[in-house]
């Protein structure tokens, strides 16, 4: 490599009581250059960027930027530095406007005019419209994270970290930010790119560091190495690729009819017009940028939230007036995204959590007086059959990792016979085999007879599980289509394509 | 009705609304960085008794509310070790903050019951005060009158102009963000919380130092529970809030003069009055639910633990 070096991590090291998230890191990153950081969760992605970005001081280890000694001791000291940062989540707020939040991510922020106008000439040179005065909770998660790329461009940073960019953004916007990503990197910014996305990568990245549990395991040029090598690096095994069978659908299951809900909070999203229908044996594959309804979708076909008359049925029955616990009789069953909170009960046990959805249908509790051994029986039951690792069923729900719980959650319906099964993100940060046995268990409930709906962020998850592919924009279902043979770009325009993003102006 | 005098109703008015609006502003500073303390009566209480005391033994009124201010913010400040340090649940350590302050108020005012304070003068606005009816009505008060209205300003600007007020916003709104962008939650919290106790307890020495004044056990009798609604009332707006504690203190006084005046009604109908019309309002205005959600600070009461 010909640049000159922008930033060295030498041995940097961070443990955390019972695990070590970072050991012994070490790697450089030239001036101009897109460098990936690829890893699965948990493999202490998140924990290094921290350090770079002054929010974890690591237990041992030095940086070096541009040759002198980097140890931000808080993010504000790595932003005089010239590092900015795009988060996954977790810094904007909501009920703020635009440039306010622009504003709190500044050392020395402008008057309030100023600013809107420097808003204004940055958005538009790379291509990135956004308008100041607007709520930031009005705005798409593509529009979001403008704010916070905008945000960032305005301290013109030498190295900007950004942490899963592409997860919340159409193909078509992934393209836009790729050609945003590449006029900076033509004038000298530095990027950390991190993700998970092997495609991605080798499209936009000049090099890349893999790391697995905390450690530096390979490094490669992306565009010259294969996907599977990389992702093999990355899981450290062979990947098992979920298969399916083509199935005979039968009668339509599930069905709603132009359902329309307003939405419950200020900042939520209002489902408008919804029809679908799902035969037993199918699955349904429902995509979508995050916030444009997926939560509202499950919550009305789950109970949470009750349908209006003659808008949900199952086997031609209106079940819109159902509460949860009636729709499990039914064998109506869901399994929410946020597992710690929604989906379990984070401080109650593996026992009491199978217990919550399993009452009704494996009849836990009868008479009223719950069934210990019984529950215990298909707590273990769950956790022998998905391979929760847990050192037993007494553990709390917030104990286990995000993977193992995940699971636990989805085998708990599966274990149930659903006729129904909606799932919403059912791999969301679980790791590349736990993932692959998620999808198969789905896949064979299907084959068992089951409708199911899953609700995902994840395109490539879709594809390979879904008979028919529908796309939720802003509250509004698409008509499914059949994924066999569907492309990338159509899905796009599903999703609502680019909204009003265009192209970095000296891109085009 | 005839024994009712529109200028002393009007100026009474005032008087009423200045200690429900002092302790409610500062209430609503420490909401809008989202955290819920519920220890506004227990702050107000406090702060009577150590303004009182204070004034009794200085002679100066003005060091009695001084005095008032530090009693209120230090018992806030057992309120945010609590809270912000040990991360104890907001509610359950706000209700404690109350129950502990009418207890040790009682406790400090033992020798003070029966003493008369020293009286705290008008603000000499000269031929304002003068003038007929509007003379009588707004320009004959004593400085904290003026001083809460002042302050209700100085905190709409605050919160709208200022860089400070803008952090103090986003604390409240998402201290995970705040923290990600490197703001100290902690710190900023704890600030916050101290302002609310020296402003309650500015609250409650107006009462036992100019309203009624003298002290008893348990004499705020529920103010700081009307300071507390007023902000969700006002909607985490000061004008609102200030609109709010206005319309409570003019039902208050309207009420003891119909009482006076010998109206044909209950006398228990008549007392509970403010507070029916405080419910009634609180009722209406949070029927709107996107709306009260939308003005709320989104991390009102949560505890916050800065995940590494």
């Amino acid at each position: 490599m010909t640049r000159p070096t922008l930033l060295t991590l030498e041995g940097l090291t961070k443990a955390y009581p019972g695990v070590v998230a970072n050991d012994d890191v070490r790697f450089s990153i030239g001036e101009g250059e897109i460098h990936a950081l690829l890893g699965e969760n948990g493999a202490g992605k998140s924990t290094l960027v921290k350090m770079i970005y002054g929010l974890v001081k690591p237990d041992k280890g030095a940086m070096t930027l541009r040759g002198a000694p980097y140890a931000p001791d808080r993010p504000s000291a790595a932003r005089q530095a010239g590092v900015a940062m795009v988060f996954q989540h977790f810094s904007l707020f909501e009920a703020l406007d635009v440039a306010e939040n622009i504003a709190l991510g500044m050392e020395n922020p402008p008057k309030r005019r100023d600013l809107a106008a420097r808003i204004r000439d940055v958005s538009h040179d790379y291509g990135l419209p956004l308008d100041p005065s607007r709520l930031v909770g009005e705005l798409s998660a593509g529009e979001r994270q403008r704010v916070e790329i905008v945000r960032c461009l305005l301290q013109n940073p030498k190295l900007l970290i950004m942490d899963e960019p592409t997860s919340v953004l159409t193909p078509q916007e992934v393209e836009i930010l790729f050609a945003t990503l590449r006029k900076l990197a033509a004038e000298g910014t530095a990027i950390l790119y991190i993700s998970h996305k092997l495609d991605e990568i080798r499209a936009l990245c000049d090099a890349a560091t893999v790391l697995r549990r905390g450690r530096v395991v390979g490094d490669c040029i992306p565009r010259d190495t294969s996907a599977r090598d990389m992702a093999e690096l990355m899981v450290g095994s062979v990947l098992h690729v979920p298969e399916r069978r083509a199935a005979t659908p039968g009668d339509v299951a599930l069905e709603l009819r132009g359902l329309d809900l307003p939405a419950a909070t200020p900042f939520g999203t209002s489902l408008r017009d919804v029809s679908l229908s799902v035969r037993t044996g199918a699955i349904l594959g429902v995509g979508g940028v995050a916030g444009n309804g997926q939560d509202e979708l499950l919550a009305v076909l789950s109970g949470e939230t009750l349908a209006p008359p003659g808008t949900l049925f199952v086997d031609g029955d209106d079940i819109g007036a159902l509460p949860p616990p009636a729709r499990r009789h039914l064998g109506v069953l869901a399994a929410p995204e946020e597992r710690l909170g929604h989906a379990a009960a984070p401080d109650m046990s593996l026992v009491e959590n199978a217990l919550l959805t399993g009452q009704v249908r494996e009849g836990l509790a009868p008479r009223g007086l719950i069934d210990w051994g019984a529950t215990r029986a298909f707590a273990d039951r769950i956790i022998a059959a998905f391979d929760v690792r847990t050192p037993g069923n007494h553990v709390a729900a917030r104990a286990l990792s995000g993977g193992n719980l995940q699971k636990f959650v989805i085998g708990r319906e599966i274990l149930q016979s659903p006729r129904v099964l909606v799932v919403n993100q059912p791999t969301w940060g679980v790791d590349a085999a736990a993932a692959a046995a998620i999808r198969q268990a789905l896949i064979d409930l299907a084959e068992g007879g089951a409708a199911v709906v899953v609700i995902s962020q994840d395109l490539d998850e879709l594809m390979e599980l879904a008979d028919d592919f529908a796309a939720l924009n802003g509250g509004r279902l698409s008509a499914p289509r059949p994924t066999a043979g569907l492309t990338m770009d159509e899905i796009g325009l599903m999703m609502g394509g680019a909204h009003d993003m265009e192209v970095a102006h000296a891109a085009q | 009705m005839a024994g009712i005098s529109i200028d002393l109703l009007l100026a009474s008015l005032m008087v009423a609304a200045t200690p429900i609006l002092f302790a409610a502003l500062g209430e609503m500073i420490v909401e809008k960085s989202g955290v819920l303390n519920l220890g506004v009566e227990g702050m107000m209480i406090v702060g009577a008794i150590c303004g009182f005391a204070t004034a009794v033994e200085t002679g100066s009124p003005t060091l009695g509310f001084v005095g008032a201010a530090l009693g209120g913010a230090g018992l806030s400040l057992v309120f945010a070790f609590l809270t912000q340090g040990l991360l104890s649940n907001q509610v359950a350590t706000g209700l404690a903050l109350t129950l502990f302050g009418l207890g040790f108020s009682a406790l400090i005012g033992q020798g003070y019951v029966g003493i008369k304070p020293p009286a705290t003068p008008s603000l000499d606005l000269g031929s304002l005060s003068d003038l007929p009816f509007v003379g009588r009505v707004l320009f004959s008060h004593d400085p904290l009158v003026y001083l809460g209205l002042a302050m209700t300003a100085a905190i709409w600007a605050f919160l709208r102009f200022t860089r400070a007020g803008l952090i103090l916003r986003a604390v409240g709104e998402s201290h995970d963000a705040a923290h990600a962008l490197g703001y100290k939650v902690v710190r900023i919290r704890t600030a916050a919380i101290l302002f609310g106790g020296a402003m309650a307890g500015v609250g409650g020495a107006y009462l036992s130092l100019v309203r009624v004044p003298q002290w008893t056990e348990g004499m705020t009798a529920g103010a700081g529970w009307i300071a507390l609604a007023l902000v969700v009332f006002g909607a985490w707006r000061p004008g609102r809030v200030a609109l709010g504690a206005y319309l409570f203190g003019g039902i208050t006084v309207l009420q003891l003069n119909l009482q006076a005046a010998g109206v044909a009604v209950p006398v228990a109908l008549l007392s509970i009055s403010p507070y029916l019309v405080t419910i009634l309002v609180l009722v209406v205005m949070s029927s709107d639910r996107r709306r009260v959600a939308m003005n709320a600070p989104a991390s009102l009461g949560r505890v916050f633990h800065a995940a590494a």
